[in-house]
């Protein structure tokens, strides 16, 4: 904590030669990229590219094999003594994880709590914030996603891109510096899409750092500072999202657009 | 969809319905069941005849049926087998739990050890398990710790079990916790591995995560088995005469015909008051099943707070003795359900 000063000069997540497989089945080979503060990084590429398996190391919900991994300048999921890596007690993996929200493609939300009780959870369980205090956040939070008016509304009774959003103000309710989104929109109906990038496109207008996976390349075209293509569990191409929209340079890379756009 | 106000109105008339062209309600001769009516008036047809019929049997002691019935030796009975009720499940449910968690732990032998208890537990009868923790002080007078076939450092006498009451206890609770563990593990495993996974990415811990994520939607799925887990108890209660302790409902009614010579009469009266307890319990289960089932309807129902106070207030106004109970009769040595 006391380098404060020193990680505002930190990329956000600084990923080298990551690799990570599940028993004989190598799902990342050797990433590398960075993200810095304020960016907006998507990632896109085929079913079981990885592209998941990635973002869930980021928050340490995937343990990675080889290479290094670290959000600010701090290791995900281990601390360096020496030459040596101890892994991270639950509590301390929990710690890193605060300032790291996550938004997932099939949302998530709590079903037996409603919209407002799903926010303020982990206010209240990990950061010790009063309830009102952390209802008031929230109430705030669905405003600001546009659901102000479905605060006790139970996710059932929600449409999907409302749980999404929900899903969204949940996250946001940690403050957090950096925002993982899986395939946010891929659950829903098309004309339900657009009111979930709306909110997100907001957030990035903001400023918050973002890496998201996703199949919309509109939204990586018009939002996105870069844009990766990962496929077999490797980054193919990385760059502009112009660029690589534009002018892919890999035959998989064109492959791959040529069937998506 | 022009249907006017008074369409309303006239909707419970289908039956005579009157032509109307458009929205009306339709008009058809219902479906017919003879053989519905046939089967039905058959049965109560057999019931009245063995009612008519019992009523003046002398055998059944009518009389001391209602004699007995709040004779207060039974209604103190009836509070001991609550009682062991209670005690049993509270125990056995905690056990349950635990149990539950220790099968999957991701640590072998955590789990082995919860896997041979429920093997050993549910592969013999809680009869004979009874009769076992009934002579236990005598196995083992004394118990000791030390370095075993050495010298004890300390030891106590073996009292627990000299207490037939808590032995009951005992001895249904751990039978019962085999049951529970699986009842809880289904419950647990029913939650989406995505809640686990988004309560973990808002940083809870794993604590958290059980009791405020996990738990609570188990209980959806936990409650109804252990609801019929509860009124099984209830009527299992009646074997402890294998310890032997005979202070319950059943053991108290089988003491007094003893006296009398009159079992009939008692055997009706133990019965009645097990089904008195069993329909109350259906009663609370309902409203406790209504209760965990929230934020799974279609409608946007009972969200207040506690559903309106539970159990106790919600017997009076419903119909109690639902015709499932019907035929369960409580009563022999080795009637209970397993
Ligand atoms: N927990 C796990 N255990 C074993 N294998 C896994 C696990 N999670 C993912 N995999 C495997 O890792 C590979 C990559 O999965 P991942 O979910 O990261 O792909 P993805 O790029 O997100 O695909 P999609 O677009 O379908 O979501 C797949 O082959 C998958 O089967
Ligand atoms: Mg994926």
């Amino acid at each position: 904590m006391s380098e404060a000063s020193v990680s505002t000069s930190l990329p956000m997540v600084h990923a080298d030669c990551v690799s990570k497989s599940f028993g004989s089945n190598k799902v990342l080979r050797s990433i590398s990229l960075t993200v810095n503060r304020g960016e907006v990084l998507c990632i896109v590429g085929p079913s079981g590219s990885g592209k998941s398996t990635f973002l869930r190391c980021i928050n340490h919900l995937e343990r990675v094999d080889a290479g290094r991994l670290a959000v600010e300048g701090q290791l995900v999921g281990y601390r360096q003594k020496g030459d040596k890596l101890y892994e991270l007690k639950p509590k301390e993996a929990a710690f890193q994880r605060r300032d790291i929200g996550m938004v997932f493609q099939r949302f998530n939300l709590f079903p037996h709590l409603t919209a407002v009780e799903n926010i303020i959870q982990a206010p209240m369980r990990v950061k010790r914030m009063s309830k009102s205090a952390a209802t008031a956040r929230a109430r705030e939070l669905l405003e600001r996603v546009g659901l102000g008016d479905k605060a006790d509304y139970y996710p059932a009774h929600l449409s999907g891109g409302q749980q999404q959003r929900v899903a969204i103000a949940r996250a946001l309710a940690m403050d957090p510096k950096l925002m993982l989104f899986d395939e946010p929109t891929s659950a829903l109906d098309p004309e339900l899409v657009g009111e979930v990038l709306d909110v997100m496109k907001e957030l990035a207008a903001s400023g918050m750092t973002m890496i998201v996976v996703t199949h919309e390349m509109g939204f990586a075209r018009e939002v996105a500072d870069s844009l990766v293509f990962m496929d077999g569990g490797v980054v193919v191409e990385a760059g502009a999202p112009g660029e690589i929209l534009g002018n892919p340079q890999h035959d998989r890379t064109k492959a791959f657009l040529s069937k998506v756009l | 969809m022009s249907t006017p106000a008074e369409h309303h109105q006239s909707a419970p008339q289908i039956a005579q319905g009157t032509e109307h062209a458009q929205g009306a309600a339709i008009k058809a001769i219902p479906l017919r069941h003879p053989w519905r009516v046939i089967i039905a008036v058959v049965l109560v047809a057999f019931i009245a005849i063995f009612v008519a019929d019992a009523s003046q049997r002398a055998d059944y002691g009518w009389a001391d049926v209602g004699k007995y019935i709040f004779d207060k030796r039974i209604s103190q009975a009836a509070l001991i087998t609550l009682e062991l009720t209670v005690y049993s499940m509270v125990i056995a449910i905690v056990l349950g739990l635990l149990l539950a968690i220790m099968r999957l732990s991701p640590n072998p032998v955590v789990k082995g050890i919860a896997w041979l208890y429920l093997w050993l537990f549910r592969g013999t009868p809680v009869y004979v398990q009874l009769v076992f923790w009934g002579i236990v002080s005598l196995i083992y007078p004394v118990l000791t710790i030390g370095i075993p076939f050495g010298t004890p450092w300390v030891s106590i006498p073996n009292d627990v079990f000299h207490n037939l009451f808590v032995t009951a206890i005992i001895g249904l609770a751990l039978n019962e916790a085999a049951y529970m563990s699986e009842i809880v593990r289904a419950g647990l495993l029913s939650v989406d591995e995505g809640q686990e996974e988004a309560s973990r990415a808002l940083a809870m811990s794993w604590g958290q995560t059980m009791r405020y994520v996990v738990v609570p939607q188990a209980m959806k799925i936990i409650i109804p088995p252990t609801g019929n887990e509860v009124i099984s108890m209830l009527k299992t209660t009646s074997l402890v005469a294998a310890i032997p302790l005979s202070i319950d409902l059943y053991g108290v009614s089988r003491g007094i015909s003893a006296v009398t010579f009159t079992p009939v009469p008692l055997l009706i009266v133990a019965s009645l008051w097990y089904l008195l307890f069993t329909s109350v319990l259906m009663v609370g289960q309902h409203f406790i099943e209504k209760r965990f089932s929230r934020g799974t309807g279609r409608r946007k129902a009972d969200k207040e707070p506690d559903g309106g106070g539970g159990t106790t207030t919600a017997v009076a106004g419903t119909p109690l003795g639902a015709p499932t109970l019907g035929g369960q009769l409580t009563g022999t040595d080795f009637g209970g359900k397993r």
